[in-house]
């Protein structure tokens, strides 16, 4: 009882701080560091659905943000409509390219699924380079000057950023309460141990592809949300497979299947990476990759829940200390 | 003629493919164990040729077994560090194992090498052979024909050798092996040193032929899934095949459709795999 009302009491705390923290850190530099927290903390909540709750770990979910960032401005460059009607567009694309994918990959072992996920993703990267519809390989840019507010320019980040954490607050509370329900059960269940899962008659195809089609969802959103920032984009900072790894490693980081997992670990590494960036200059950003890389092999081979569970596991011993101190 | 020059520089391409393929596919076999950084095992092989080139000199010979000898040395040293102990755990670290693991190579290398394309100085391996109006240059023709030899000399390791069966056997029932007296371990190392010599030879023979910058891993990395997921998982003979089809089908791409299209082509090929035959052509289901 007391261990639910310590995190429910972490919870409110961290929203508040969320909440509070544009009004206290207003410079442009410190708004910036928490839109692009923010937005790593949706695109990796949104892959945590498939990769860490149902254990299919997709290494190629660029894809799915990629669709979701090209959309609105394709909707914008065409037809001149405002870049947010182009959300929907992207939804539905996300969820076609989610059962192109999931469909034959889910009858068999997880690796086919980790697979074509990178192969579809750098697929399209490539096939997006060459097509002049959508600019080829110098991208699409949005509007310059909002011409109503629907275009959602806006001079300052601070709209953004509410706009963003009510999309993350949104997402959270989705994944919370599909933690609750049978749905959750079942991921839970796919996850330790598909053939046990299957034997007790977890509809295991299904849910899989359900939680694949929820997740393509949320990542696509997040892609929107991103151009509809920046204003700009091009097949690189679309589909480009730093983009899928951004959201593996902040997921796997803080705690790969746990609700708030996602968010501990976007809050270490988006001002670690700022941090190095701006030490090393340009060059930073190899010197980051090189990082991630490394991290995310010392998750892998000696805490694969994440700090998430090395808390779980540390968190008695430091309460013992405290208390015989 | 033209086409026909564009048949032959596939096939030859082809047959590359087919080698650093055979040691995805082993591995693959070995374990259910798919390597990401299998791509990146050839870009490294690359390198090694061009630092023995300019640090020791030598003909093709000598950087092609540095690089067999420098990736094998790799290989078995990832394995016993690294993959031993993810291969028991769950998908989440045994796939972020080798994802991580090739973005700190493929990055490390952009560090190191920088992004530029450079290529081999000229080797011994120089000049063209005209044979009935197609031009063949020396290099595609002794890599390809290399990369054939060694691909076949894999498959007949694994099928008629004692240490073939050995790694057969524990690939087949680990436990059973170790009763056998097989040391699995040692085994599944040797398989891992295998796999990362053969994708080091592949680049060193790539390297005599044909340009190259960090980036390539990605692209081998990819085109190898693609080659294992046609010829079927686990199956070396099968690789080779694949590796010919796929390169062939690279290069007819890249002649009618435009050079940016043969990996579209080709990646598409496997998305269409995986719906219609996921065990390829020669593998056992997945």
């Amino acid at each position: 009882m007391s261990e639910y009302l310590t995190s429910r009491t972490a919870v409110c705390f961290l929203g508040a701080a969320l909440l509070v923290y544009p009004l206290v850190f207003s410079g442009a530099f410190y708004l910036d560091i928490g839109v692009t927290f923010l937005l790593a903390a949706i695109s990796a909540s949104a892959w945590n659905i498939v990769g860490g709750y149902a254990g299919q770990v997709s290494v190629g979910h660029s894809m799915f943000f990629g669709v979701g960032a090209y959309t609105p401005l394709v909707v914008y460059t065409l037809w001149g409509w405002p870049p947010i009607a182009g959300i929907p567009l992207g939804i539905a694309l996300s969820i076609g390219l989610a059962i192109v994918i999931g469909m034959p990959t889910f009858r068999l072992t997880g690796h086919y699924f980790s697979m074509a996920t990178i192969a579809v993703a750098e697929l399209i990267r490539i096939f997006f380079g060459t097509w002049d519809m959508v600019g080829a390989a110098i991208g699409l840019q949005g509007p310059a000057v909002a011409r109503s507010f629907w275009d959602l320019t806006f001079r300052s980040e601070l709209p953004y950023y509410y706009i963003f954490l009510g999309v993350l607050a949104i997402l959270l509370a989705t994944t919370a309460a599909l933690e609750r329900r049978r749905f959750g059960f079942y991921l839970r269940a796919i996850k330790a141990s598909e053939r046990a899962a299957r034997s007790l008659g977890v509809p295991v195809r299904q849910t899989k592809m359900q939680a694949l089609v929820l997740s393509a969802i949320f990542t696509s959103v997040a892609g929107s949300l991103y151009v509809i920032k920046t204003g700009f984009i091009d097949p690189d900072s679309a589909f480009g497979i730093l983009i899928s790894v951004q959201m593996v490693i902040v997921a796997a980081l803080g705690g790969a299947g746990t609700l708030f997992g996602p968010l501990v670990g976007a809050l270490i590494l988006i001002p670690l990476q700022t941090a190095t960036n701006s030490a090393f200059g340009g060059g930073g950003t190899g010197l980051t990759y090189i990082l991630y890389g490394g991290i995310i092999v010392v998750i892998a081979r000696f805490e694969p829940g994440g700090l998430f569970e090395l808390w779980q596991r540390v968190a008695p011993y430091l309460r013992k200390r405290a208390h015989a101190a | 003629m033209v086409i026909v020059q564009v048949i032959v520089g596939g096939l030859l391409l082809g047959a590359i493919y087919a080698l650093f393929s055979s040691g995805l596919t082993l591995i693959w076999g070995m374990m259910n164990f798919i390597n990401f950084a299998h791509g990146e095992f050839v870009m490294l092989g690359m390198y090694v040729a061009l630092l023995t080139v300019t640090w020791v000199g030598g003909g093709p010979a000598v950087f092609v077994i540095a690089a067999a000898l420098a990736l094998f040395v790799l290989g078995v040293g990832i394995y016993l560090s690294l993959i031993r102990y993810v291969i028991r755990g769950p998908m989440l670290a045994q796939i972020l194992s080798t994802f991580g693991l090739a973005l700190l190579l493929r990055y490390s290398a952009f560090w190191i090498f920088s992004a530029n394309f450079v290529s081999l100085p000229q080797t011994s391996l120089g000049g063209t052979l005209k044979l009935g109006g197609i031009f063949l240059p020396v290099a595609q023709l002794v890599a390809g024909a290399v990369a054939i030899l060694l691909t076949l000399g894999l498959h007949l390791l694994l099928t008629r050798t004692t240490v073939g069966s050995k790694l057969l056997a524990v690939a087949e029932d680990r436990a059973a092996a170790m009763l056998m007296g097989i040391r699995p371990d040692r085994m599944q190392a040797l398989a891992w040193g295998l796999a990362a010599g053969s994708a080091g030879i592949a680049g060193a023979l790539m390297a005599t032929a044909y340009p190259w910058s960090p980036s390539v891993g990605e692209t081998f990395g990819l085109i190898a899934f693609v080659v294992v997921a046609l010829g079927g998982f686990g199956s070396v003979l099968g690789s080779l095949y694949a590796g010919l089809i796929i390169g062939l089908i690279q290069a007819m791409s890249a002649f009618w459709l435009g050079a940016i299209y043969k990996d579209i082509v080709v990646y598409g090929l496997f998305v269409a795999l995986l719906w219609l035959r996921p065990q390829g052509l020669m593998g056992k289901k997945g």
